[in-house]
């Protein structure tokens, strides 16, 4: 039987996974996954917590949760998709400027 | 806004106020003919000259129709104009004028004299290329001087108080071309920039004790006579209550203006400016500014013995002190300096001896014959070309006119009888020999110091023969001798016209005339002058005085070195502790409190730049590094 603590370990290990892949990871696109891995970690715990107690406003944040990882994907990319055409290069550590 | 109001006092109940428009023109007028002169008939004297007079002559009409309003009034009547000008929560105050008997008289002489000596102008400064900004500068003198006579509260009285100092400092500073001048305006004015000091602070400390929970605090003088015996009640008045205190402060702004020990120091120095400047300000009436101050808020000095003790020392140590410095003085104007010192020395000590009327009685009959001798000081030097009296001499023959007037004027201030100043000496005489022996034997020896070298400067530069023959000294215009020969008959006369019978309704000591007295002060008056005339009279080349007694001579001339300690004071200690001020300032204030900070926060800001990488991962570890302490501290410390 799969009780709402594996739910929310598995929860949690996506969380972390996304955590240490934004930190970690040096090209843009990835981070940008991993971000999304972020947000679906805690999009499990949502709907864990909407089933075990039966309310659905948590899945209602989900959905809204994914409407706006969506739009941030696609500025994501987008920036992205600039960075190489105006540098050549996607490697998050070589972005710099917004520095003092 | 303007709001009438009428002191309700039983004997003047039945009586009309008089219009408030005759008070706001004697002190408005002034002041728009100085705008006037100013802004517009600069270039032309005829105009610049006649709004000045007239002003003053509308004044002095419209000061005797009050005076008129209140004889009839009788004695006790008191009107007050006032408008409101700042009007704050717990602050409010007023711009207002207080016509009482005291006011007018003071308004009396300040507008009598001053236009006697804005006529005597005409002929003095008429070949003066400033000649407009001198009338000018006399036209704002008025205004402010008049502002201190007729004021009704503190504000208003210091403002003015203020507005003559500028005047006087514009008009010592007249000839700015000439350093001695420039220097002495600044020195008066830095002089009584300390006791204004003093005096803002008697006033403010008066305002803070003046309230309670029922009345709001007040500066309005009438209001502060009627709260007097409530406020006596609480506070006390030994010499440490803070109403003694409060009246020592406010006297500090009389010893600055009215030139009295130890910051009398300005007055002498101030004859750098135009003769009838010194007349006016100097002699007759900016300098009788302290005493009249005096007397318009006596309804404290008189309630406070302790205070009243000091100011009475103050004036007699100042009246016998200037009088032995005119002894060895070769400066026709220094001589009358020292002695207009000792007569508001006197003025002083009459005032804290209690007299009031003696005060102003002495006050009155002083502006006359010292504006007179001021004014024919004017006309020997204007005739001389020199200050000196030693240059002088024998002009009885070329002068007769101004000998007479000038040796009216000297008798008058000798205190012969039976002209002016014999009347008036003999009140504050009287008054002292009744209260204390000691202030009364300082004022019979000044009295015989004052004949001694008012006969000295008569023997010298009127009698005998012309010492130099370069000069060729010729009788004055009649525009200039005219209102001398006014203020001659009222130096006569001034005994007899009533003058402290319009005050003796106030507070204040009352003096009967004293046959011994009087006796022994005209016994050292005529002394004083026969040995004068005989020291002198025989047309000595150089001063028998100072050739007897060189040692106190010396004395007498170098000022008791009072001058000479001051700026040793000034080099030494104030010189030094400026420089240990800047020190500090530079390297405490500057280098370390205020530059540190800035370093400081710099500092940190440069260690705080290091933080910013730029790189957005780092963000993010710090991010998650902020949040894991968070919730560790939140799972440690929340139970």
């Amino acid at each position: 039987m799969i009780s709402l603590t594996h739910l929310l370990a598995l929860s949690g290990i996506l969380f972390v996974i996304g955590l240490i892949g934004t930190i970690t990871r040096r090209n843009i696109i990835m981070i940008l996954l991993s971000l999304e891995i972020i947000l679906n970690g805690v999009n499990i715990a949502f709907v864990a917590f909407s089933y075990a107690l039966g309310n659905l406003t948590g899945q209602i944040i989900v959905f809204f949760v994914m409407i706006v990882a969506a739009v941030e994907v696609t500025v994501g990319l987008a920036i992205a998709v600039v960075l190489v055409q105006q540098m050549g290069q996607t490697n998050a550590d070589e972005l710099k400027l917004l520095k003092w | 806004m303007v709001e009438h109001q009428e002191i309700a006092r039983a004997a003047a109940a039945h009586t009309v106020a008089p219009a408030g428009w005759l008070a706001w023109t004697i002190l408005f007028l002034p002041l728009a003919a100085f705008l006037a002169i100013t802004f517009l008939t600069r270039k032309s004297k005829l105009l610049s000259t006649s709004l000045a007079i007239g002003s003053m002559a509308i004044g002095l009409a419209a000061t005797g129709t009050l005076l008129l309003h209140l004889l009839r009034a009788g004695e006790h009547a008191a009107y007050q104009y006032t408008v409101n000008w700042i009007t704050l929560p717990g602050l409010a105050v007023e711009f207002g004028l207080l016509i009482n008997p005291l006011s007018v008289l003071m308004s009396l002489v300040v507008t009598g004299v001053g236009l006697m000596i804005f006529l005597y102008s005409i002929g003095y400064m008429a070949d003066d290329a400033a000649y407009s900004r001198y009338f000018a500068y006399l036209s704002l003198f008025a205004f402010s001087m008049l502002g201190i006579v007729l004021a009704n509260n503190f504000v208003t009285l210091f403002m003015s108080w203020e507005l003559v100092g500028a005047s006087s400092y514009l008009l010592i500073g007249f000839w700015y071309d000439k350093p001695a001048a420039a220097d002495a305006g600044k020195k008066a004015f830095l002089v009584n920039r300390i006791a204004d000091f003093g005096f803002l602070a008697g006033i403010l400390m008066l305002w803070s004790i003046a309230g309670n929970q029922l009345d709001p605090k007040t500066l309005n003088l009438i209001e502060l006579e009627q709260r007097m015996p409530g406020l006596i009640a609480q506070w006390g008045v030994n010499l440490f209550s803070p109403l003694s205190i409060a009246a020592l402060l406010i006297f500090c702004g009389a010893v600055g203006k009215s030139a009295q020990f130890p910051l009398h120091v300005w007055l002498p120095d101030a004859m750098q400016g135009p003769t009838p400047v010194s007349a006016l300000m100097h002699a007759a009436t900016m300098v009788a500014a302290g005493v009249y101050m005096i007397c318009r808020v006596f309804f404290l000095f008189g309630e406070v013995p302790g205070a009243l003790e000091i100011i009475a020392v103050i004036g007699g140590f100042t009246s016998i002190f200037a009088a032995s410095m005119a002894l060895v003085e070769n400066d026709i104007k220094r001589i009358l300096a020292y002695s207009t010192l000792s007569q508001l020395g006197t003025m002083v000590m009459a005032l804290g001896l209690g007299g009031y009327t003696a005060g102003m009685y002495h006050l009155s009959t002083h502006a006359f014959f010292k504006a007179l001798l001021f004014l024919g000081a004017g006309c020997v030097i204007h005739a001389m070309h020199s200050n000196n009296i030693w240059h002088m001499g024998g002009l009885k023959k070329a002068m007769p006119v101004t000998t007479a007037l000038f040796f009216i004027g000297s008798l008058a201030l000798a205190g012969i009888w039976p002209l002016s100043g014999f009347w008036s000496k003999d009140e504050i005489l009287a008054l002292a020999f009744g209260k204390c022996k000691i202030l009364w034997t300082v004022g019979t020896v000044t009295a015989g110091m004052t004949a001694y070298y008012m006969g000295r400067v008569l023997c010298v530069v009127f009698l005998g023969e012309q010492r130099d023959h370069h000069a060729h000294p010729h009788e004055v215009p009649p525009v200039m001798y005219m209102p001398l020969i006014v203020l001659a008959i009222f130096s006569v006369v001034g005994g007899f016209i009533g003058i402290p019978s319009l005050l003796h309704h106030a507070k204040g000591v009352h003096v009967e005339f004293n046959k011994l007295v009087a006796l022994i002060s005209s016994a050292a008056a005529a002394g004083g002058l026969l040995l004068a005339f005989k020291v002198y009279g025989k047309q000595p080349q150089e001063d028998p005085f100072a050739v007897r007694f060189k040692g106190l001579t010396r004395l007498l001339t170098s000022k008791y070195y009072i001058d000479d300690i001051y700026g040793w004071l000034n080099t030494n200690i104030q010189q030094r502790t400026a420089l240990v001020s800047a020190w500090v300032e530079r390297n405490v204030i500057m280098s370390f409190l205020v530059n540190g900070t800035a370093k400081i926060t710099g500092l940190s800001g440069s260690l705080l730049t290091k933080f910013q990488t730029g790189k957005v991962q780092a963000y993010a570890l710090s991010l998650v590094a902020g949040i894991g302490i968070l919730i560790y501290v939140g799972w440690r410390c929340i139970p």
